[in-house]
């Protein structure tokens, strides 16, 4: 019953990957959810067209904040290019969970910022 | 001393209550449906369900128009509901009574067509930092057109209004005063009669925001010497998109109009207009006709339960909520204690967001808001992005209560580190 609080997704939302900063990202963005208050800043550090470093931070629910923490660990070392074709379907199969409508907007959070950093976006296209 | 009174007793009438309300037998998944979202929305008792069915199926036509049988019967079951609003408030006429699409409306036609007549640089209209955005958005919107100053009565941490300060912050420039009757974040009931009683003083006129007190309480325009209530209908078991404004006659009648159109006017020339009489004025356009009849319906049927009695099952049920929350660990509870507070109450869970809380709820049944309930500056002021809410009803008992801490507990449980 409680599918969508799962235990990788608790365990990624009680001890985050790669919360935090970077001194020397090349790839900045923070969005915001205005709908719940969440929040996410994405920083990647990019050399040669792959991801060599990334870091998240934020505040908001357990979903979105997960959501963005094993973002982390999925963009390490991935090509710039591929990261721009990350679309809804990853993000849900990286979680796992099936999601309503509403919480999917926390679900996808993190890939709007970092979709937007990595195109280069200075504000997401309604 | 809340605590005295007999939760058995509380939940009998209730249970029973619950019956007239057809969406209460539902089930969420497999479990029973226990609502505690009323202050967003209340839920409909088949009385009001089967006054807008009747409504439809019997009477339709448009209203204030026709000659034939279903203009007039419509036109009388429109007048009706207004009438039944007006006995609720015990306004002294139901010509002070003005059909809106609910607070807000009612909110924006007073900055518009009072506001808009009365106000000039200068001048000083005096809200509270505990207000819902709909009694602070049209009043930012109003000053930047027209160069009046907007105060704020400061929120103290232990929920209530800081009224230290008011001597000064009522002063011969205010020119109105316009505060939330019962904060729909804190529960607090705020002290309308001292606050309208300060405003007079100086002569400024008083807007009272009743969306979470007239559902909710007797509320009594005269007693209260009130210049402008207003309210939304679905809130007190009403249809969604209907709600009233209350004012005092005079200031009806020297307000110019906000909407122009069909209905409003008594002569219409090439060369100019002359207003129809108040409230019609205020109401241009075919009105929400099922909805004022459906509200009317609502009116009629909280009158008969009693707003006392109400406001009591609500009391002393709070006080049970307050107490039974109080035991879930890492739970903190925004506002005053249960003497203080009308029948809703919003907490947060240590590490636990409220949008999880929720999420984590509806899987048990129940059903409470998550987010920052259109008051962003009580969050500010509390430190905190968002709460979760649990507001209740007069068909809300003790066993939905004991479902939601049951939840809490759930929650806590799934979150626990």
């Amino acid at each position: 019953m409680d599918d969508l609080y799962r235990e990788a997704i608790l365990d990624h939302y009680r001890h985050p990957r790669r919360k935090g900063h970077l001194e020397d990202a090349d790839i900045h963005y923070y969005d915001t959810n205005p709908f719940c208050g969440d929040e996410i800043t994405i920083e990647l550090k990019v050399e040669d067209g792959k991801i060599v470093d990334a870091a998240f931070d934020g505040q908001g629910c357990a979903i979105s904040q997960a959501t963005a923490s094993m973002l982390m660990e999925e963009i390490l070392g991935k090509d710039i290019e591929e990261v721009k074709s990350w679309d809804k379907e990853f993000i849900l199969d990286m979680l796992g969970i099936e999601i309503g409508p509403v919480r999917l907007k926390c679900a996808l959070l993190p890939l709007k910022a970092l979709k937007a950093g990595v195109w280069g976006l200075d504000e997401w296209p309604e | 001393m809340l605590m005295e009174i007999n939760p058995a007793a509380v939940t009998d009438r209730a249970e029973e209550l619950k019956r007239e309300f057809p969406i209460l037998a539902r089930r969420i998944g497999d479990k029973r449906l226990v609502y505690l979202d009323n202050a967003a929305t209340s839920q409909k008792p088949e009385a009001v369900l089967q006054a807008m069915d009747d409504y439809y199926r019997l009477y339709n036509a448009n209203v204030h128009r026709g000659v034939h049988t279903l203009s007039e019967e419509a036109t009388a079951l429109y007048e009706q509901a207004r009438v039944r609003i007006a006995r609720l408030l015990h306004a002294p006429s139901e010509k002070q009574i003005v059909f809106t699409r609910g607070t807000t409306e009612s909110i924006n036609l007073v900055a518009n067509a009072w506001g808009r007549a009365n106000l000039k640089p200068g001048d000083e209209v005096l809200i509270t930092e505990m207000e819902h955005h709909s009694n602070i958005v049209p009043w930012q919107i109003l000053r930047d057109q027209i160069g009046f100053t907007l105060r704020y009565i400061p929120l103290g941490l232990d929920g209530l209004l800081d009224v230290s300060d008011l001597d000064s912050l009522i002063n011969e420039r205010t020119k109105l005063v316009s505060f939330i009757h019962v904060s729909n974040v804190l529960g607090t009931i705020n002290p309308a009669a001292e606050l309208i009683a300060a405003a007079h003083a100086v002569g400024a006129k008083v807007l009272l925001d009743g969306a979470q007190s007239v559902p909710h309480m007797p509320v009594d325009v005269q007693a209260l010497d009130v210049d402008f209530l207003a309210f939304s209908g679905h809130k007190m078991c009403g249809p969604t998109g209907s709600g009233a404004l209350y004012a005092k006659r005079e200031l009806l009648e020297a307000m110019p109009p906000w909407m122009g159109g069909g209905d409003m006017i008594r002569e219409v020339k090439m060369s100019a207009s002359k207003w129809n009489a108040v409230p019609y004025k205020f109401e241009a356009g075919t009105p929400s006709i099922a909805e004022a009849v459906g509200l009317g319906a609502a009116a009629e049927y909280l009158s008969a339960l009693g707003m006392d009695w109400i406001n009591a099952h609500e009391r002393a049920l709070v006080g049970y909520a307050y107490e039974r929350l109080g035991q879930v660990e890492g739970l903190r509870i925004l506002g005053p204690g249960p003497d203080q507070r009308s029948g809703l109450i919003s907490f947060t869970v240590d590490e636990i967001h409220p949008h999880d809380l929720s999420a984590i709820l509806d899987q048990t049944g129940v059903a409470v808001r998550a987010g920052h309930h259109c008051a962003q500056p009580i969050h500010d002021r509390f430190g905190i992005p968002a709460s979760a809410r649990a507001s209740l009803y007069f068909y809300n008992t003790t066993e939905d209560i004991d479902q939601l801490v049951s939840g809490l507990e759930h929650a806590v449980q799934i979150f626990a580190w």
